[in-house]
């Protein structure tokens, strides 16, 4: 052979990840030693990242069926939901965060690369991304130069491939610092007709190869996210980090989809982790097949690779095809059209093993299904954390005075993670495919679905793509949310929260719950410790999800998200898409009318909640430096009336603003809903209000701290005409909803960013216990726009 | 009323140019490839935004060395009616049927946001049916936005009424912070000497729908329609 075979000593044993017991395993399997190829295909296959060794057994927890989930988790590369009308929409959401930690532009475009494939890989046009970021404290330039480059990396993948990046959540702690958090979303439609399968169907098909040639770029990046992060492994990892190209993959998509209208294709697999390794082996273990393809046919563009290198290379944009016999004629056309690289490399065969050749002699054979399917799986050690024992124990005793109220509330506004992100979203382009009917900044995105965002149905004669007859508009909301800080303080509660919270965000535009697509980020699990908070915040998670009948159709699992300075918060975000009957009646985040009532929506305060509220508050931790005590509990009968009433109230028409109470407490909701309506790139409006908070103040103990900044759970601000107040009391009595009627809209001002230093306009007025509070809202939109520009211009 | 737009490999608003024209301005709308030597009897062409060729090289540079640009300039030449939207604008000054070029936004960012544009002339098929009394509020979504042109070319586009559109704020004034990428003079769009080729970088075809949030867009579609139908005659300016 043309390439040496290094020797497999323990050493080289160990720097693939594996422990002795699975090299043991693998001898079994293969009734021989692998050789240096082999153990690569095994490194990367049973490394956390594609076999789930750590976690499956949690997983099982998940709810995953419902009369409209299509295809299931696990069963494909994105699940699939029915949305009526024959329609259904694939989406799927994936982490990219140790790529993005060592270099965060390609780490990041390659994040949103890699989950539109899986997307279009479904038969799915991809029609909008969100993304969920966590990252440092802005204070320090290494965290803003990841924070820049992420930010930007997301925007180049997604603004040149053409998919409106329509939501996503930013924060911002020191656990992040090192260990910045990438999650890339992405959802697609298609007609349940055209839902693809990732199989090597139909012994003797041919196998095919399409998009650009493989070269070293990113060799093994599957085990290299499968380990912890140190400054060694970030600088030594370097080339395990893919390069994007967002103009390649919109090509292949293209082209994919017009194959995929034709009879040509039997099975399709988009070369994510592993490359080609994983695409072989999983489309030939889902068919129950085998595979055989030869390297040298594998367009290069390194010279002299390795059959090591070739198979374990994770360049980017390439997708696996088994044609149907006959139609490979079909595969040439379409990629040609499209000046896209293909290659016939291989076929399908009756072995069941994965063969790979190398000049026409083995350089792996492997049984395919038990490669795929059947990775070790370990039970691993969950112990309390010791901290929770200190957290639980803080009581309002202990808890700081709150002596500076205006400041208070001016600090919150400023704190990058709750300030406006139109840093961020403005460099996102969030309305490109003309669905975008809620934009970034609400509490979740709207997306209209129309006949051109399908793939085609078939090609017409000249060999352009027909989209087919006109189906009816369809409206889905979605959202992405997870609060770190609750699952550290309380994971099983905290689990349920992020569930919760998604599912309230949807309600706040009147959408229904359709289906959930989680990602699991966490610390190292063989740390007893860190392995309780993923087994307790999965068990929440998967409660809180079928609860809201919200199955989960599949998602992605991080680990060893730490480094020598510890590991992050454990943050399992939650995507939840759901289904909107109307669009009409959408109600905004924002404060519309002067005149119009403000109500807040849901119990002011859990009565159980011996901190009201207080416990892992975002007024805690940015006002007071604390990060402890045991968050606000989820409540899941009220949430659902809560939820319910919501989408009663939006459906009849009666709402013109809604806003989820949560992070910040209920002087934050409103503050923001002051504040939050974007005119045009220079302009925003404010609406003055008056809101009178005596009465919540005596159900909150007579605590101002509590009312105002509390995070009791399940509430929501909404606002609606005086004369509708009536039509809101009697469903919101017949829904078992309770309501307080907290104030009234004043004027509403339309002013220039710039000129908010020489505004006088409305203000927020509080009238609590004994004393009347005013805010400038001119100065605290200053704040609450201003606050994450202004520290990255500071970096430059 | 048949309406061809362009197609090149990475152009992305092509679905929502054709999607408008035929949906909300109630025309015939069809695609036609890059590699194609013909636009097969228009009345107008639309050349949508995107990232042409991944705009590798220069915004829109490789795009005129495709065999269809050829058809539009002889399109053009006959007095054709020619529309440029973001990338297609760049594609149209880099082809030489538009006059000053696009450079990197000032802030060196990618921006997305809805802007306010004041049309500058009604002596334009893509404009005369602009109401006036207020600017239009259509967004923009580029990287390489920021018109330039030589003194004397902005002198020529002054004198012949060429320039279309400018980025105002929402008093109507043409001041600096409502510019969205440092375009020269708060340029948005130009159009040729005769009139009949036009771009700008805010997408129209954003703003036609009530779903959307923006409908000013529609002004422009409206103009390019009944200007088609014979309705309009370009005063020689100057």
């Amino acid at each position: 052979m043309k390439f040496p075979d290094p020797e497999i000593t323990p050493e080289v044993i160990a720097t693939h990840g594996l422990t002795e017991e699975e090299f043991n395993r693998i001898v079994e399997i293969l009734g021989r030693r692998p050789n240096y190829t082999e153990l690569g295909v095994f490194s990367v296959m049973w490394s956390e990242h594609c076999s789930y060794k750590n976690t499956r057994p949690l997983l099982k927890g998940f709810p995953t069926k419902s009369p409209k989930v299509l295809v299931g988790a696990g069963e494909e590369n994105a699940g699939v939901i029915d949305i009526g009308d024959g329609l259904a929409v694939a989406f799927k959401i994936e982490s990219h965060n140790h790529p993005s930690a060592v270099e965060p532009f390609q780490g990041a475009t390659t994040g949103v690369g890699g989950i539109i494939r899986d997307i279009f890989t479904m038969g799915a046009r991809p029609l909008c991304a969100m993304n969920s970021l966590r990252f440092g404290s802005l204070e320090n330039s290494e965290n803003r130069r990841i924070f820049s480059g992420v930010v930007a990396g997301i925007a180049h993948y997604g603004n040149c491939f053409g998919i409106p990046t329509l939501a996503g959540e930013v924060d911002f702690d020191p656990c992040y610092e090192g260990n910045p958090l990438v999650n890339a979303f992405c959802l697609g439609a298609l007609r349940h007709e055209q839902i693809a399968r990732g199989a090597a169907k139909g012994i003797g098909n041919p196998v095919f190869y399409v998009g650009p040639a493989t070269g070293r770029d990113g060799l093994a990046g599957a085990a290299f996210a499968s380990q912890d992060l140190t400054d060694e492994s970030a600088e030594m990892q370097r080339g395990a980090v893919q390069v994007g190209d967002p103009f390649m993959e919109k090509l292949c998509m293209e082209a994919c989809l017009e194959l995929l209208a034709t009879e040509a294709v039997a099975g399709i697999q988009d070369m994510g982790a592993a490359g080609l390794t994983c695409s072989t082996c999983e489309t030939a273990a889902r068919a129950g097949t085998g595979i055989e393809i030869e390297l040298t046919k594998v367009p290069l563009r390194g010279a002299n690779m390795s059959p090591y290198e070739i198979l374990l290379s994770e360049s980017q944009e390439r997708m696996l095809i088994i044609v149907n016999q006959g139609h490979e004629e079909e595969v040439k056309r379409i990629f040609d059209k499209w000046d896209l690289p293909w290659a016939e490399i291989g076929r399908v065969t009756d072995t069941g093993s994965m063969v790979v050749k190398y000049e026409g002699e083995t350089v792996v054979n492997i049984p395919a299904k038990i490669l795929a399917d059947e990775a070790p799986i370990y039970h691993r050690e969950a112990k309390r954390p010791e901290y929770l024992e200190k957290s639980d124990a803080m009581t309002l005793a202990q808890a700081p005075e709150l002596t500076d109220v205006h400041a208070a509330l001016g600090s919150l506004m400023s704190s990058p993670g709750l300030a406006s992100k139109n840093w961020v979203y403005r460099q996102y382009d969030h309305m490109v495919r003309d669905g975008s009917a809620v934009c970034p900044g609400a509490d979740a995105a709207v997306l209209r679905i129309k006949t051109d965002s399908l793939p085609p149905l078939k090609l017409n004669e000249d060999g352009s793509p027909d989209i087919g007859t006109e189906v009816p508009e369809k409206y889905l909301a979605m959202t992405v949310d997870c609060n770190g800080g609750y699952v550290y303080l309380d994971p099983y509660n905290g689990g349920i929260s992020a569930v919760a919270e998604a599912a309230r965000n949807l309600a706040c535009v009147g959408a229904r719950p359709l289906g959930v697509t989680d990602n699991l980020n966490y610390g190292n699990p063989h740390n007893p410790e860190l392995f309780y908070q993923l087994k307790e915040s999965i068990r929440g998670i998967a409660e809180a999800c079928a609860f809201f009948e919200a199955p989960v159709t599949g998602g992605n699992v991080s680990l060893y998200n730490q480094n020598p300075k510890g590991a992050i918060d454990p943050t399992p975000t939650i995507a939840m898409v759901g289904e909107l009957d109307s669009v009409e009646n959408v109600p905004k985040a924002s404060f519309q009318n002067q005149g119009d009532v403000i109500v807040l929506l849901g119990d002011p305060l859990d009565s159980e909640d011996a901190l009201l509220g207080l416990g892992g508050s975002a007024y805690w931790k940015q006002v007071h430096q604390l990060k402890t005590g045991r968050p606000p509990r989820p409540h899941l009968v009220r949430e659902k009336k809560l939820h319910d009433t919501l989408r009663e109230l939006i459906s009849k028409g009666i709402l013109t603003t809604a806003h989820d109470c949560s992070e910040g407490g209920l002087l934050f909701a409103v503050a923001e809903s002051c504040l939050s309506e974007d005119v045009d790139f220079v302009t925003g409006r404010m609406a003055g209000v008056e809101l009178d908070l005596r009465e919540i103040q005596k159900i909150c103990n007579g605590r101002l701290d509590a009312t105002l900044f509390g995070e009791t759970q399940a509430r929501v601000v909404v606002a609606l005409p005086e004369d509708r107040f009536q039509e809101m009391e009697i469903i919101a009595e017949r829904m078992g909803t309770p309501f307080h009627r907290i104030g009234q809209v004043g004027e509403t001002l339309v002013v220039e960013h710039e000129k908010l230093a020489e505004t006088e306009g409305p203000t927020l007025t509080v009238q609590v216990d004994e004393t009347n509070l005013e805010w400038d809202l001119a100065r605290l939109r200053s704040d609450w726009w201003g606050t994450i520009s202004d520290k990255m211009r500071l970096a430059t | 009323m048949k309406v061809a737009v362009l197609q090149f490999p990475g152009s992305n608003c092509d679905q929502d140019c054709v999607h408008v024209m035929k949906n909300v301005m109630g025309v015939d709308a069809h695609l036609v490839w890059h590699k194609s030597s013909e636009l097969g009897g228009v009345d107008a062409v639309l050349a949508p935004g995107g990232f042409s060729y991944g705009d590798y090289l220069r915004s829109g540079a490789i795009a005129l060395f495709s065999p269809v640009m050829g058809a539009v300039r002889e399109f053009a030449d006959q007095g054709g009616l020619v529309l440029g939207i973001c990338n297609g604008f760049q594609i149209l000054c880099e082809a030489g049927l538009l006059p000053g070029a696009m450079v990197r936004n000032r802030s060196m960012e990618f921006v997305c946001a809805p802007t306010l544009i004041q049309t500058q002339s009604l002596n334009s098929p893509f404009t005369f049916k602009t109401p006036t009394d207020r600017p239009a509020r259509i967004p923009v979504a580029h990287m390489d936005g920021c018109y330039v042109a030589e003194p004397h070319t902005l002198d020529e586009l002054k004198k012949h009424d060429q320039i279309l559109w400018k980025y105002v704020d929402n008093s109507g004034q043409c001041v600096p912070s409502a510019n969205p990428n440092g375009s020269v003079e708060n340029i948005a769009g130009v159009c040729n000497r005769e009139g009949n080729v036009a771009g700008l970088m805010p997408h129209p075809e954003r703003a036609c729908e009530p779903v959307l949030g923006m409908t000013d867009g529609k002004w422009i579609f409206e103009s390019l329609c009944a200007a088609v139908k014979g309705g309009f005659q370009r005063r020689s300016a100057a």
